[in-house]
């Protein structure tokens, strides 16, 4: 010990450590005391939040899409299902660097331009911590080399999902429309919650039209996740709604007889049964492959389609409007009588032109030197007798007209379950008011009596005023929609004629059924060998005007100016099952041409038993793959 | 008489009557003390065992850690204190060129240099400094009278900050103001005046806005502003308050059972091995566990402080004081900053947290109390 040491006063600094030391004791005290209030006030005041906090951290509410209904046809076959796909998604949460895993995908697998274009697109409208698509379709080989590189790429995942496939391809493609990914216009009108876990949606025709339907109700599950996203397991499940799975009153082998018949043409078909008003056959040709559609449309496939003068993707059915032409012609002799201007006896002359009084103007016959000087309403009918027509038109004036032409369905649009329907044009003098801005001219009635002028209907129209012509006197808004998952669908009854009297539909009808059967019939080539009885019209639609003195020659006239062919028919005559509008753009004579088609249609449908169509197995590999 | 005579006198004639040395005398172990900090390490892997997620092999290397650092406290006790006292200005030298190497020839992680590489081995002085700090202290000032006049309390100073301030251009600021605590408790301990204590807090406060202007770093100062708002930067800095706040708040008073915890099982709890395990601990165990995590350093520092008074020895006292109070800031540090009531500093929860390095700092440290413990008793024989 040093002798500096020896001056300490030892029991003093004893006393000061001591104090010290008891201070020390206070101060460690004090901060035990701090750190149990504050774990008391985080574990028992605060519990409840944290618990919260905790809770909301591990368990994650992930969508289930429900399974989008199947649709079958009258008899049971499948027109479109449901089938897997694998796509490659990024959780852009889970990256490091967006560009840099982008290209590493891009050496593993190819990958467009394109679908990257539209992957940034999705990335903008999702959230950070939701799978946004980036490929479709992945086969199983570029599966295997994306899982092999796993590690060197967090955050994409391959998410298996069911996607729409349409078996029967082009055949269905504009009674069924097709589904395709939700855009980000739509993603602003869908309910956000139940299209959560839905990517894709109904676009056009049937599948948007009955969209809610065959959507069916969001399921969801709990599931505990880890601070990665990973999901470790499934607290919670409630099931998802499947949509409903609905069947057709569309008869696929009529469809597909109605489809063959306009192989190689433009033309339109649509069948219907006029006692429900159930479409059994609604063909547009050219038609396309719906399943293109439902992943994203390449756009060297889109602009092929565009770019077709054929128009495939134009639904001549619903959206064509043509001039019904003579097919109006048994329509406004029913007027003709109900309104009293003639009778079934009534007769009148056709030299071959017809004159309005005061008017050196000649209204020609479609026939040089017309139908003789005394043609009843029947003989008009059979041997479609313009100038018979051009007469009643004149006696019965366009309000008449228009009021009567209303009640077959004409001028609106039908209301058929399907999108896009086109009105057509049933002209009146308020029409012309309003479009042309302009009177209503006289000469214009004529033209409208034999359904050309500013007259337009579609195919689907067609259809309809034939039905009501053969359910004599029921308009119904036609429905491919039979059944849901078994339950009936009734076609809403728009009107029933219940003031024309049964000796009227008669008249017509014979008129009709004569234009098959009798020797001067337009359609009597149809004749041979029918084993039911066939009433029909058939139409010639001028596609160019052909001026007063001239003569229709369509040797010196291009293919695409020649006259559309129309036919409308029904069968049987006595007991209507089935009625149906055939036009062909450009196929000059309704009964030589288009009236075959018909009759193949009513032959599928009306003779032997119902037939079903076998299921095309033409699906590429890559997309077939077992579950 | 005088309190502080009767508790020197009574464990002394207790042992004069039994003229043995019991084993604990001849080893130089302190039993209370040393069961005391094996239960706490028992505690401390079942802890780990399950913030590794059940991997055996983190509590096996921890336990190897535990094993050499015991061993070595053992050792370090075997030391008198009089030995540690002719060592301390030569450790104090050599560990402030060691410091100077450091931020010379350091390696460095994180944007900091912190590492002396020797011969491929790795160490941090700072962790020497730990201990070569509160012996300096103690030992100049246990060569003059206390309590310290104005001069040996400036030297003092002096001291303490030569090696703070070689660590805080590391950058290492948590560490260099817990080694410069270890110091000022031996100021305090020795009993500079109040007047003094109270003028340097007030220098303090009017130095914090120009320390936060040109002293701290930007991470610091980030760390401090993510402290008082975790909510501005959710997934950022403030991300792992936030998680170990609600590990901590979910556990409630009963916990959520042991390897059952959610927010470090999951993942969500960052650094639940190293300076983030007493969340996990408060998530499993609740509250009730946390009490008697705190019961047990209560005990330990209770104990420390005792045998540190019981020191002859000014020296001793002095050390073992630091000592004990310097472990305890440690504990409350890292309890404080995990559950938000401090700035991230990095402090490891003293032997529960994973980690070998500090660990071995620790329990030299304890060695040294039970030196001068075992000192004191041989003293009364």
């Amino acid at each position: 010990m040093t002798r500096r040491q020896q001056l300490k006063n030892t029991h003093y600094e004893r006393r000061v450590y001591r104090h010290r030391v008891a201070i020390s004791i206070i101060f460690v005290v004090t901060m035990i005391s701090i750190l149990i209030a504050r774990y008391g006030q985080l574990q028992i005041a605060d519990y409840n939040i944290y618990k919260t906090h905790s809770d909301r951290n591990r368990i994650q509410l992930l969508p289930i899409a429900p399974k989008r209904g199947l649709i079958f046809d009258r008899n049971g076959v499948l027109l479109a299902e449901n089938i897997p796909s694998y796509t490659l998604t990024v959780v852009k949460e889970r990256l490091e660097s967006l560009d840099e895993t982008l290209a590493i995908i891009g050496e593993l697998i190819p990958l467009a331009e394109e679908d990257i274009e539209q992957f940034r697109k999705r990335l903008s409208r999702r959230r950070p911590y939701e799978a946004v698509p980036l490929k479709f379709r992945v086969s199983e080989e570029e599966i295997a080399k994306i899982a092999v590189n796993r590690y060197r790429i967090p955050g994409v995942e391959i998410d298996a999902q069911l996607v729409r496939h349409y078996p029967h391809g082009e055949l269905f493609a504009h009674v069924l429309g097709y589904v395709g990914r939700i855009s980000e216009r739509e993603l602003d009108e869908i309910d956000p919650v139940n299209y959560s876990g839905t990517h894709h949606i109904g676009k056009i025709g049937l599948e948007k039209y009955y969209e809610e339907l065959l959507h069916g109700t969001v399921g969801y599950q709990n599931v505990e996740s880890n601070a990665h996203g990973r999901i470790l397991r499934v607290l919670e499940r409630h099931d998802p709604q499947p949509g409903g799975d609905i069947h057709l009153s569309v008869d696929a082998y009529v469809q597909q007889v109605a489809f063959e018949a306009l192989k190689g043409q433009r033309g339109a078909i649509v069948a219907m049964d006029p006692r429900t008003g159930g479409v059994i056959a609604m063909v547009s040709t050219p038609s396309y492959d719906a399943n293109l559609f439902v992943n994203g449309i390449s756009s060297a496939d889109y602009n092929a389609l565009q770019n077709d003068p054929d128009l495939p993707l134009y639904n001549r059915a619903l959206q064509g409007q043509y001039p019904p032409a003579s097919t109006i012609k048994p329509i406004w002799g029913l007027a003709g009588l109900q309104y009293g201007m003639v009778t079934t006896a009534t007769r009148i002359a056709d030299p071959g032109w017809f004159t309005l009084p005061n008017d050196s103007r000649r209204y020609r016959d479609w026939k040089r030197g017309g139908h003789g000087y005394s043609v009843n309403l029947e003989q008009a009918i059979v041997q479609s007798c313009d100038v018979y027509f051009y007469e009643l038109a004149y006696r019965l004036g366009i309000d008449r007209l228009h009021d009567f032409g209303a009640r077959f369905g004409l001028g609106v649009p039908t209301g058929i379950d399907n999108t896009n329907e086109r009105s057509g044009i049933l002209p009146s003098r308020a029409w012309k008011e309003e479009v042309r801005n302009s009177h209503w001219y006289p000469g214009e009635t004529i033209s409208v009596g034999i359904g050309q002028g500013f007259m337009l209907a579609t195919p689907l129209q067609l259809a309809v005023a034939t039905s009501v012509i053969a359910s004599r006197g029921e308009l119904r808004a036609p429905r491919l929609l039979a059944s849901v998952d078994g339950e009936k669908v009734i076609a809403p009854l728009l009107g029933r004629m219940d003031d024309v009297p049964d000796a009227y539909w008669d008249a017509i009808t014979q008129g009709m059924e004569q234009v098959v059967a009798s020797p001067q019939g337009t359609a009597r080539g149809l004749k041979a060998g029918l084993t039911y009885r066939m009433a029909a019209k058939t139409g010639t639609a001028q596609v160019v005007g052909i001026a007063a003195g001239e003569k229709y020659d369509s040797s010196t006239l291009h293919k695409r100016n020649w006259d559309h062919a129309l036919f409308v028919a029904f069968a049987p005559a006595e007991d209507p099952k089935i009625a149906v509008s055939v036009i062909i753009e450009n196929g000059e004579h309704g009964g030589s041409v288009a009236g075959p088609a018909a009759r193949k249609v009513f032959e599928a449908f009306l003779v032997g038993e119902p037939k079903t169509v076998p299921t095309p197995m033409d699906i590429t590999p890559e997309v077939w793959v077992d579950e | 008489m005088n309190n502080s005579d009767f508790v020197r006198q009574l464990p002394g004639s207790n042992r004069s009557i039994s003229s043995q040395r019991t084993i604990s005398q001849r080893l130089r172990i302190d039993i209370p003390l040393l069961l005391l900090l094996l239960i706490l390490s028992g505690v401390g892997l079942g802890v780990l065992y399950s913030a590794s997620d059940g991997s055996m092999d983190t509590v096996i290397r921890q336990g190897r850690y535990l094993s050499v650092a015991f061993v070595v406290m053992l050792l370090v006790a075997q030391l008198h204190t009089e030995q540690l006292q002719r060592w301390a200005p030569f450790a104090y030298i050599g560990c402030v060129m060691l410091l100077l190497a450091v931020d010379f020839v350091g390696v460095g992680a994180k944007g900091a240099q912190r590492w002396l590489g020797i011969g491929g081995f790795r160490f941090q002085p700072s962790e020497i400094a730990k201990l070569v700090m509160p012996m300096a202290v103690a030992w100049y000032l246990s060569t003059h009278p206390l309590p310290p006049s104005f001069r040996h309390t400036f030297i003092s100073l002096v001291l303490i900050l030569i090696p703070t301030g070689l660590i805080v251009i590391q950058p290492d600021l948590g560490t260099s103001i817990l080694i410069a605590t270890s110091g000022i408790f031996v100021l305090f301990l020795a009993g500079i005046s109040w007047g003094f204590i109270f003028s340097c807090l007030g220098l303090l406060a009017m130095m914090a806005y120009p320390m936060w202007e040109f002293v701290l770093h930007d991470y610091q100062r980030q760390r401090i502003l993510t402290m008082l708002n975790p909510e501005s930067d959710k997934l950022g800095a403030g991300w792992n308050i936030i998680q170990s706040k609600t590990a901590i708040g979910s556990g409630g008073f009963e916990g959520k059972g042991w390897l059952l915890g959610t927010q470090s099982h999951l993942d969500f709890l960052p650094e639940s091995h190293t300076d983030f395990i007493i969340a996990v601990l408060a998530e499993e165990f609740g509250l009730r566990g946390v009490l008697l995590l705190l019961l047990l350093y209560g005990l330990i520092v209770s104990r420390g402080l005792w045998i540190a008074s019981q020191a002859k020895q000014c020296f001793g006292r002095l050390l073992g004081g630091s000592i004990i109070l310097t472990f305890f800031v440690y504990v409350f540090v890292n309890m404080g900053m995990v559950s938000g009531l401090l700035p991230v500093v990095g402090v490891p929860l003293p032997l529960v947290s994973q980690g070998g390095t500090s660990l071995v700092t620790l329990l030299v440290g304890f060695g040294i109390l039970m030196g001068i413990c075992a000192d004191e008793r041989l003293v009364h024989q």
